[in-house]
């Protein structure tokens, strides 16, 4: 009777350490097949930062044009939130543009991506002039 | 031993610590004075730093009201145009920066229409009662809102004599790219700040000048050899409600 037991457990053991092993890699797999949101890129071969830099830092450097625009009229210079529209928004069938926080657009599509809520586009234009 | 600690350097005395420090900044004062036009921090701007607006401008207004047309709204819809304000068709609540105000003095029936518009105060009441700091004025005399921080209290609204301020209630879109507007926001006449920035007059002065008018001069009040400075070193102008010395950016003519 003992022996069988014993075997059982041995069983389980290894039963259990397989199972950990198979979840260990599966989760590995997930982290590779991570979904990234697919973005419409922008007009232009080269954004005014590096790509990685803008996707970490792009509020910042818009949150301060804007005070150098509000207080000090510094206007149209690199990190300028209009500048980011003329380069980012795409145009629909017939040529029009399309707001650029509007479903699948550009800023709205990493920010869904994300769940952080833009609210720029309350008072800003959504589309080039 | 990764744990510890950090362990202040004790053969060198706090004050030599001290002594080290002021030397290391002197010597890096007298860099940067070595060195003129070469800043530590570069401003980030694509102006130059000429077109930063100073205090040496006062940017104002000057309303000849004898060229006033009655019934003319030129610069209304200039403004409206410029800034992309629309209304709801209900005045009471709708967004303007500018109107036409019709007066008759009842003693002797003269008749007057002039555009009210923000005063560019030097001593604006909305910027005194902000909660905030929204409200501001730019160095160069122009009294604006930073709606980044405006809260919509309305308090400026309230302060201001000329009611020159408008609270916008609803949802907007289709807003100009250079006249960023929104819902819960307070705003008022910009004296077209993004064009004046770009060295060009305000919209409402040059719809009336394209109206044949020409009854608004734009210009800088420090300027002595400038339009609106000379002129109204010749002509006898006057501000609005005066008794509240307010030193107002616009002034009236002609009446």
């Amino acid at each position: 009777m003992r022996p069988k037991v014993i075997n059982l457990e041995r069983n389980s053991i290894a039963g259990l350490i397989a199972l950990c092993l198979t979840l260990l890699l599966s989760t590995g797999d997930a982290v590779a097949d991570v979904v990234t949101p697919e973005v419409p890129m922008g007009r232009g071969a080269q954004c005014v930062e590096p790509i990685e830099i803008m996707r970490r830092d792009h509020f910042e450097f818009i949150k301060h044009q804007r005070d150098q625009t509000v207080y000090h009229g510094i206007r149209g210079s690199k990190h300028s939130l209009a500048g980011c529209i003329d380069c980012h928004a795409s145009k629909g069938t017939e040529g029009e543009f399309l707001p650029i926080n509007a479903e699948g657009q550009f800023c709205q599509t990493c920010h869904t991506y994300a769940a952080v809520k833009i609210d720029c586009f309350t008072c800003h234009a959504t589309v080039p002039d | 031993m990764s744990c510890k600690p950090m362990k202040k350097d004790e053969s060198v005395p706090l004050a030599q610590h001290r002594r080290t420090f002021f030397t290391q900044a002197a010597a890096g004062v007298s860099l940067m004075a070595l060195a003129p036009g070469v800043r530590l921090v570069e401003l980030a701007m694509a102006n130059s730093e000429d077109s930063l607006p100073s205090n040496d401008k006062r940017w104002g207004l000057l309303v000849d009201t004898a060229k006033c047309e009655s019934g003319c709204d030129e610069c209304v819809s200039a403004c409206n145009s410029e800034h992309g304000l629309s209304g709801h068709g209900r005045p009471e609540t709708d967004a303007q920066w500018i109107r036409k105000v019709d007066l008759k003095d009842e003693q002797t029936g003269h008749e007057l229409s002039i555009p009210i518009l923000c005063q560019h105060c030097e001593d604006p009441p909305c910027v005194d009662v902000c909660p905030t700091g929204a409200s501001f004025r730019r160095a160069d005399g122009i009294v604006l809102v930073d709606k980044h921080i405006c809260i919509g209290c309305r308090y400026c609204m309230m302060a201001c004599p000329f009611q020159a301020r408008s609270f916008i209630h609803e949802d907007l879109t289709g807003q100009k790219t250079h006249s960023p507007r929104g819902k819960g926001i307070v705003e008022s006449c910009t004296l077209c700040v993004h064009r004046i920035d770009e060295d060009q007059e305000p919209a409402c002065v040059e719809a009336c000048r394209e109206a044949g008018h020409d009854a608004l001069v734009f210009g800088d009040l420090e300027d002595a050899a400038g339009p609106l400075a000379s002129l109204s070193r010749k002509t006898a102008t006057r501000e609005l409600r005066p008794d509240l010395k307010l030193n107002t950016g616009v002034r009236y003519t002609s009446f």
